[in-house]
């Protein structure tokens, strides 16, 4: 089966999408997989606008109403102990109601948890990050690669995680 | 996304995007990434389906050990369980996004002229 990646898309967004060209840069990145699984530890990135409601802030969605062609492109820190319940969602282009009676489906640290009791992977991330999807309009990930992007991959390293899983919102 | 998987690969981590659009996937150029017919906002799945959850999860990790080259794009066969045009409807804020409702007009316009000229 072929994903249709405009099935659940309203048409105007969807013609949008058709109507914007744009080619990969190449070479694309590519680190191989140099460990079993079972002896990586794993780090979780979301762009579902999530954070810790006890203790972090939301991301600026009121500027963003202000100034619709904007996105907050800051992160959020969700930690491996989270509890279900305490996460918060603040993103203006998804129905927010699932995500947040489950943070799983967006950032699955409680399936993860279960990986690594099962043996299946050998770790999880002590901090693992949200960002908040729209970057914008056109959209400006410019903060995203110069600086919130390098600033995840160094703490991830320096935790020593080896892999990422990247859940788009 | 994929601008963040690319910048994470590139550090000297190995990435997979779990993507509703893999049409956008491609256009990017993202290392490894399952694609799946979810709704947005709804990545993994359903909230509370634990089953389901990890069924994505597992294949996303089964793309990750098996991809041989960069870009590759695996789709997955999950479906969701509930009628498409609910499934629309439900995924959608309650109020458009500011940007949909600032630019909407302009873009109706747009394609309705469009549409004009090729009649």
């Amino acid at each position: 089966m072929t994903v249709d990646s405009f099935k659940f898309l309203p048409r105007l967004i969807a013609t949008f999408y058709r109507m914007t060209k744009r080619d990969p840069q190449m070479p694309i990145p590519w680190t191989p997989l140099d460990h079993l699984l079972s002896e990586c530890t794993f780090g979780l990135v979301t762009s579902a606008g999530l954070y810790v409601r006890a203790s972090d802030r939301a991301f600026d969605v009121e500027r963003e109403r202000q100034r619709p062609t904007w996105g907050d492109p800051s992160l959020r820190v969700i930690p491996s102990d989270i509890e279900s319940g305490a996460v918060g969602a603040s993103h203006l282009h998804f129905n927010t109601t699932d995500v947040v009676s489950d943070f799983n489906i967006q950032i699955p640290i409680h399936r993860f948890l279960t990986l690594v009791e099962e043996e299946r992977i050998g770790g999880l991330a002590a901090s693992n990050y949200s960002f908040m999807g729209y970057q914008g309009f056109p959209p400006d990930t410019t903060e995203w690669e110069e600086r919130y992007g390098p600033e995840v991959a160094e703490a991830f390293i320096n935790e020593g995680v080896n892999c990422v899983l990247l859940t788009p919102a | 996304m994929p601008v963040l998987a690319r910048k994470l690969e590139a550090a000297g981590l190995s990435t997979v995007l779990v993507t509703m659009m893999p049409y956008w996937a491609e256009k990017v150029g993202v290392p490894r990434s399952l694609a799946v017919e979810f709704p947005f906002g709804h990545s993994l799945g359903e909230p509370g389906n634990v089953e389901q959850q990890m069924r994505v999860i597992r294949q996303a990790l089964d793309v990750l050990e098996t991809a041989q080259n960069p870009g590759a794009i695996i789709h997955s066969d999950e479906r969701w369980p509930h009628p498409t045009d609910q499934a629309i409807k439900a995924w959608q804020p309650e109020e458009p996004s500011p940007i949909i409702a600032s630019l909407a007009p302009t873009f109706k316009e747009m394609l309705r002229n469009r549409r004009e000229i090729r009649e």
